[in-house]
């Protein structure tokens, strides 16, 4: 069953991958959407409501792809962790299936509505309906970070006599710390997502010299929701993150900083390569104090390294977990100074002419897809050997009965029917900002408004 | 607690073959009765705005069964492996299919996506029969708990059986005759012309499959799950599950000569109730019956703890009533049949709200 376990735990880390694409998108724009409907409630100014338009058809495409590839992973948690199921179904359960009866049937009953029911709706039932897909994809955001946040400290349960999890405070698991900060830290995430993808469009029309006042609006909306958002994802929740993980996760914390040796005055390290047989970061860049000093406010407190655990409490892959945490923080430092520096050009009113800043916000638009990925890498590696953390171990969760050949089957059917998908996301997105948002000059190719009733 | 989670799962799955059943239904029949672009663009609007909310039924009764009966979840969705990805496959291609199909118009790409929509609508509609047989059959469960089946051994009923055999094709038949019936109804009330009366035509044809297929499943039913049998002989009140579905095809019948449409959809939808809930009564106790009757999971042996499912029953009512109450008003707001109209360019498009 070893080989078998290998195959489960990258048939999951694929599809979620892939998955978190678009969700983080549509959480983003979801806010964005609603910020372009309000200003155009309160200013009655058309120019917004075709910019709303415009976002909403990016968005449904996302959206779609973010249903289709999310089905799996209910799934699977049944299909490939059926042990872990078994055991903690009646806790995790209880937060996946209020996903489903609480967010998704408010999502797809008011996108339908938002997408195609602008004009039966009226001005303020259509701004209705877009803040109901907001607080419904948010919601959603909420009830699946709670689960992964009982997974990563888990509360609210007691043990039956078959070792089965059952839930004994509903409230407890529902409002657990850890999902409080680890929601506000991955939702800042999902809108920096959107603001740089809206500011990056926005970017690439004013150095087109194309729907310039639009480039300006989707320019000036990321940068500003973008600059909050990036400064809030460093402090207070990067940091409350990184203080809950050393309480409850010391180990964790040692590995994603490369730490090998328990120290006074413990340094930071900014670049290096963790050498796990040797023990040590190889060709370190460190900033001396700085770790004691963020950990425990102290610049010579004493902070615990790999040796202080023992090995079978290792997170198995040390090194992966370093770099998906140091591109995490990396990124996000780089994204402040973007956003920062283009809201200052705002506020001097050179930003729209400013063509090497507008270069880089278009050149950034990948760059929060790779930090909100490396950022779960990190959760979910440093939660590692542990699927339930302190309760059960990766190993022990999968499912028995399902080999690695068939798991490797339907492994490559993903790899190959999501390359496909990509592939059309692409080609649909970039389609999509191609028509721009007044496609009624080029009605040929103009997105096909299909439902109708009397 | 057991035994009203046991119902409301049912429930819920019910509700979900009832509303993606009938855009499942229109996918299967989209290339017969849509000849056209303007044509197939109608069948796509007649489900356009609701197919992903049906979808979701399928999602919130997953979840709904994971933490009311996570022991059931956990071996059933590990024993069929195999055709639950195949499953999710053909939803991911489907959906892409309608999405893709509505956002771009392409003389190249739309008979593709056309018959991408339909071939996995088809192939959704048995796999669901065939899982569904499965369950009624029982599976090859042991001590563990747990159980793997292969697409196919030798399509014999032995012990060692796979997904498909003789049984289990025979219900995906059936399943895939009922959701073409519900579908062409479906399509036959939301439009007009040729389409209308193509999907009407096919409704009367399909029926006498349906109504053969169902007496021949009843009777092998019987046969392959003695349990069936002796729970409807035990409560003679129960018989009113089946008389449901027998009237409920009666009703199609009855309403397709009288050319009441909305009714003629109504008792489809009457006939697949009677016909889910009798299985599901059928089968009770067991959750998951085993090949070998020791191993069946049973609602008490899969339920999980009461708390869990005394909590859950106050947030599930809840969010029940508010999804009734958004289904309503989406259903409401999309009332009538669709049309289609012109576009500045002499396109056929049909008409936005």
């Amino acid at each position: 069953m070893e080989q078998a376990l290998g195959i489960h735990r990258l048939h999951f880390a694929f599809t979620i991958t892939f998955h978190y694409i678009f969700p983080q998108l549509t959480m983003g724009l979801a806010l964005l959407l609603v910020y372009l409907k309000t200003k155009f409630l309160r200013t009655g100014d058309e120019h917004y409501n075709r910019a709303a338009r415009f976002w909403a058809r990016v968005f449904g495409i996302n959206f779609a792809l973010g249903v289709v590839t999310g089905i799996p992973m209910e799934f699977q948690f049944g299909t490939n962790w059926a042990v872990f199921s078994r055991a903690a179904g009646g806790v995790i359960g209880q937060t996946l299936a209020m996903e489903g009866v609480f967010s998704f049937f408010l999502e797809s009953s008011f996108l339908g509505l938002f997408l195609l029911g602008e004009k039966k709706l009226g001005r303020v039932g259509h701004w209705i309906s877009a803040f109901l897909v907001f607080i419904g994809s948010w919601l959603s955001g909420y009830l699946i970070v709670a689960t992964d946040a009982w997974m990563q400290y888990p509360v609210g349960y007691t043990l039956g006599p078959n070792g089965e999890i059952q839930l004994s405070n509903f409230w407890g698991l529902l409002l657990n710390k850890w999902a409080l900060w680890q929601y506000a830290h991955t939702m800042l995430g999902a809108v920096q997502t959107g603001c740089f993808v809206m500011a990056g469009v926005g970017a690439f029309y004013l150095l087109t010299h194309r729907d310039e006042a639009y480039g300006r609006t989707f320019v000036k909306a990321g940068v500003l929701v973008g600059a909050v958002a990036a400064l809030l994802q460093l402090a207070p929740t990067g940091d409350m993150q990184g203080r809950l993980i050393s309480q409850n996760q010391p180990v964790t914390l040692a590995a994603m900083e490369g730490l090998f040796d328990t120290q006074n005055g413990a340094p930071l390290a900014i670049l290096g390569q963790p050498d796990v047989q040797k023990r040590k970061l190889d060709n370190p860049l460190e900033i001396p104090n700085m770790l004691s000093f963020l950990t425990y406010r102290k610049w010579t407190a004493n902070v615990r390294g790999l040796d202080a655990f023992p090995e079978d409490q290792w997170p198995d892959t040390i090194a992966l977990l370093y770099y998906s945490y140091h591109m995490m923080v990396g990124l996000g430092t780089i994204f402040i100074a973007v956003m920062v520096t283009a809201a200052f050009l705002l506020w001097r009113e050179a930003l729209y002419h400013t063509r090497w800043m507008l270069w880089m916000l278009m050149l950034a638009v990948p760059l929060p897809y790779i930090a909100n990925t490396a950022g779960w890498m990190t959760a979910e590696l440093g939660r590692q050997p542990w699927l339930i953390y302190g309760l059960m171990r990766t190993a022990h969760g999968i499912s028995p009965k399902v080999g690695a050949g068939n798991a490797w089957f339907t492994l490559i059917g993903f790899m190959g029917l999501y390359a496909v998908l990509a592939i059309l996301w692409l080609f649909l997105v970039y389609r999509e900002i191609e028509l721009g948002p007044e496609p009624g000059t080029n009605l040929d190719a103009e997105t096909a408004v299909v439902i109708a009733a009397d | 607690m057991g035994i009203i989670w046991f119902w409301l799962v049912a429930i819920m799955i019910t509700v979900y073959v009832l509303l993606d059943g009938f855009d499942l239904g229109a996918g299967a029949i989209h290339l017969l009765v849509a000849k056209t672009d303007e044509e197939r663009r109608l069948v796509f609007a007649s489900i356009g705005p609701v197919w992903d909310g049906n979808e979701v039924w399928l999602l919130a009764a997953g979840g709904t069964l994971y933490f009311a009966f996570p022991a059931l979840y956990a071996s059933s969705f590990s024993g069929f492996y195999l055709p639950l990805m195949i499953v999710l496959w053909l939803l991911i291609l489907r959906g892409t299919s309608i999405e893709f199909r509505n956002h771009v118009k392409s003389k190249v790409w739309d008979p593709l996506w056309d018959f991408v929509f339909c071939a996995s609508s088809l192939l959704l509609a048995v796999f669901f029969g065939a899982a569904l047989a499965n369950v009624v059959r029982g599976v090859p469960l042991d001590a563990s708990g747990y159980f793997f089946e292969p697409l196919w051994t030798n399509f014999q009923l032995g012990d060692d059986v796979g997904i498909l055999d003789w049984y289990t094709v025979l219900v995906g038949v059936l399943a895939l005759a009922v959701l073409v019936m519900h579908g062409a109804l479906w399509v036959r009330m939301k439009t007009n012309g040729p389409v209308s009366e193509r999907a009407a035509a096919l409704a009367r044809q399909v029926w006498w499959a349906v109504f053969a297929l169902t007496a021949i499943v009843t009777a092998a039913t019987f046969k392959v799950q003695p349990q069936v049998k002796a729970n409807l002989t035990t409560w003679p009140l129960s018989l009113v599950l089946p008389l449901l579905a027998v009237a409920g095809l009666a009703g199609v019948q009855f309403e397709l000569v009288k050319r009441d449409e909305a009714k003629a959809f109504f008792a489809s939808c009457l006939y697949i109730t009677g016909m889910l809930t009798s299985v599901v009564f059928g089968v009770y106790p067991m959750v998951l019956p085993a090949r070998n009757p020791v191993y069946s999971l049973t609602v008490d042996s899969a339920k999980a703890s009461n708390y869990g499912l005394k909590v859950g029953l106050i947030w599930w009512v809840i969010g029940m009533l508010l999804a009734t109450g958004y289904f309503v008003f989406v259903y409401r707001s999309f009332a009538g049949k669709v049309v289609t109209e012109k576009d500045p360019h002499g396109h056929a498009q049909p008409r936005s709200l």
